[in-house]
């Protein structure tokens, strides 16, 4: 049986958080799919599930309350989904954003902040490409940040843990090349969501998080490697890249 | 602190703001960051939604639908969905809203608290009329289920009531059933508002939705456009919607000026006179004209521009609103958007709903301060006189004792606030 068949299996790690509700919903306006959402909080999950289902009554919605950062727990949970069929896509979404002063302050917030938003992604992703290549088949996108592409300052704690993230995809799109596994990084700038609340009270220009699913879906509908979104964050992250130290030093970001 | 005006951009204030997402978290939002207001899409137009100095809930982002029978019709949504996620979702299932504005940038909990109408008043009533449910989160932590048939006196104070009663977490909505997107609609001519009121009378016993706009820079009489129309069974869908257009600049000065105004009234005039008679048109381009050009706020420049809204008792309908027209062209102010629109018999829910049988005039003025408020206190004097009222959703400045003619039954309405609630109209029209 062909994907065109049977509806696209579709599992979201972190599937409560705002960019990714936002990407499943546009994928259910697209056709309705299998879904397995995977999160933390089963509350969260159960209102999740009845918000998709008034959306697309047609799909087949499942959640599972997971446990983010224990390697066997990971490993087993995916294996499972994959005992079920392939599955088409594959997004790794969870993360959170920590105060930089408290990761400088206290090391245990900033272990933190490395395992849930660097390695936590990067184990589920392992787990995931693993069945991926077995099957020849799949597409893999993980959630990475604009932060990882240069450390700065004001959040180098959790740059370095997206910065864990793109390496790690980058590698595992070398392996894969002579796949037909798809494997997208993403890397959304500011976004408006829960996790940012704190940089809209300071006044930060933040991109509505409708705009930044619609350029992931778009980006990875086209086959990209990486995404940036929105989209212009590409030129901005380009320049920061290559600016000279002496002036990098000088700036306050 | 974050900078945020409404829709009509009089002035940006500064605000505390707590980001609503999570429906089980709003308890504690609230308790934490009080006293707030709910603001939701920010349209309405004065200072209803905002809270200078204080906290706004924002309501966005709590956008989750909850449950929807398609057998019934009915719809439990959270209260930051907006009208437009529902049209867009459920018309092509033949479900839709019985009564929208004429915007459906707006959240469900802002049409209730607004008991918003639409073009189609003289037969569905104002939204509140088709609202079955409503949740409210008080900020002392506990919560009200209330409904026309469950503890009904929350409930006619949490229609129309401004958003002061609590906070609207959920809503259970009645839809209608339709069979297609389109409508038949009609434009045609007048010449004058005495012709307004015999057109309009005729067209409300075969047309569901009717509507007028006003050329009120017209010299002598105030020619116009009568709209009427009514779903039709064509069921296609258009393949591709337009993509809207955004005003992306804020021009320095209003482009809705004296210069501007009398040719553009006129082009459209004729335009529609001539061109324009009998169509079948989309159901978001009859309803929802404006949403085509997003932030078309902003074409009144830097210093914004007030919404004058207002309904009159229909024996005093025809006087005065010929009243008000004389008024506004004597001032040499005008306005694009003049619509006129009767409202029918139907007694609205709520203690503060603004619809009442009458005749309502909207008409919206670019912000020239002293001058625009000296009209706006000859229009409330003809307000006055016919014991009509002033819309609150587009309000920024009518004086406390308008408001307090307009709306008797406040005396009723103030026992039912949450204390933990207070808006910058609040503190205007209600002293606290």
């Amino acid at each position: 049986m062909t994907v065109q068949d049977r509806m696209k299996r579709i599992a979201i790690v972190g599937a409560t958080s705002a960019i990714a509700t936002h990407c499943t919903r546009l994928w259910l306006c697209d056709a309705p799919a299998e879904l397995i959402l995977i999160g933390r909080s089963p509350g969260g999950l159960a209102r999740l599930m009845a918000d998709l289902r008034v959306r697309s009554p047609e799909s087949v919605i499942r959640m599972v309350a997971a446990n983010f950062v224990e390697p066997v727990a990971i490993r087993s949970l995916v294996d499972r989904l994959f005992e079920d069929g392939p599955i088409d896509i594959a997004l790794i979404a969870h993360g959170n954003l920590p105060d930089q002063q408290q990761c400088q302050a206290d090391l245990a917030v900033g272990a933190e902040a490395i395992t849930v938003n660097g390695l936590s992604p990067v184990l589920f992703a392992e787990a995931m490409a693993g069945h991926m290549e077995k099957l020849d088949a799949g597409t893999l996108i993980v959630i990475g940040s604009v932060a990882g592409d240069r450390g700065r300052k004001s959040n180098y704690v959790y740059g370095a843990a997206k910065g864990l993230v793109g390496r790690y995809v980058q590698g595992l799109q070398h392996r894969l090349a002579k796949t037909s596994v798809k494997v997208t990084l993403i890397k959304p700038g500011p976004t408006e969501t829960p996790m940012t609340t704190h940089l809209k009270q300071q006044g930060m220009p933040l991109a509505p998080v409708e705009d930044v699913a619609k350029a992931i879906v778009d980006g990875v509908a086209e086959g990209k490697r990486t995404v940036y979104a929105p989209r212009k964050w590409a030129l901005v992250m380009m320049v920061i890249r290559h600016l000279p130290h002496f002036i990098f030093a000088r700036m306050n970001i | 602190m974050v900078m945020i005006s409404s829709w009509g951009r009089l002035e940006q204030k500064e605000h505390r703001i707590s980001a609503l997402s999570d429906r089980a978290q709003i308890a504690r939002e609230l308790s934490t960051h009080k006293p707030g207001i709910a603001y939701g899409m920010g349209r309405s137009y004065g200072d209803e939604c905002l809270n200078p100095e204080g906290c706004l809930w924002l309501t966005a982002g709590l956008n989750q639908f909850i449950q929807f029978d398609h057998a019934t019709g009915h719809l439990t949504c959270e209260s930051g969905v907006t009208l437009r996620d529902i049209q867009r979702l459920l018309a092509p299932r033949g479900w839709m809203l019985p009564v929208t504005p004429g915007t459906q940038m707006v959240t469900v909990g802002g049409c209730i608290a607004n008991d918003v109408h639409g073009k189609n008043h003289h037969r569905y009533g104002s939204f509140g009329d088709h609202v079955l449910r409503v949740k409210l989160q008080r900020t002392d932590g506990s919560v009200i289920d209330c409904g026309p048939n469950h503890a009904p006196e929350w409930f006619s104070a949490t229609v129309g009531g401004l958003g002061l009663t609590g906070l609207i977490t959920e809503a259970e909505i009645q839809l209608r059933p339709i069979m297609g997107p389109w409508l038949d609609t009609e434009t045609i001519a007048f010449d004058s508002i005495d012709e307004f009121f015999p057109l309009s009378d005729n067209s409300e016993r075969d047309c569901e939705y009717t509507v007028a706009w006003v050329d009120c820079t017209s010299r002598h009489t105030n020619r116009g456009l009568f709209m009427r129309g009514n779903h039709n069974a064509d069921t296609t869908w258009p393949m591709s919607s337009k993509k809207p257009i955004t005003v992306s600049v804020v021009p320095p000065i209003s482009l809705v000026n004296k210069l501007s105004l009398r040719p553009f009234n006129a082009a459209y005039y004729y335009s529609k006179k001539w061109f324009a008679r009998k169509a079948s048109t989309f159901y978001e381009g009859f309803f929802y004209p404006l949403d085509n050009v997003l932030e078309w706020n902003r074409m009144y420049g830097p210093r914004g521009f007030y919404q004058y809204q207002s309904v009159i008792p229909m024996d005093e309908g025809a006087d005065a609103t010929k009243e008000m027209l004389r008024q506004i062209a004597r001032s040499g102010d005008g306005s694009f958007l003049a619509v006129l629109k009767t409202f029918g018999t139907r007694k609205a829910k709520g203690m503060l709903s603004f619809p009442m049988h009458g005749v309502s005039l909207a008409l919206d003025f670019p912000n020239r301060n002293g001058q625009t408020h000296a009209l706006f206190e000859r229009l409330d004097a003809v307000v006055r006189e016919t014991k009509g009222r002033v819309y609150p959703a587009k309000d920024a400045r009518m004086p406390r004792e308008l408001f307090e003619a307009g709306f008797p039954r406040i005396s009723e309405f103030l026992p039912f606030r949450d204390p933990g609630i207070s808006s910058a109209m609040s503190r205007r029209l209600l002293g606290a």
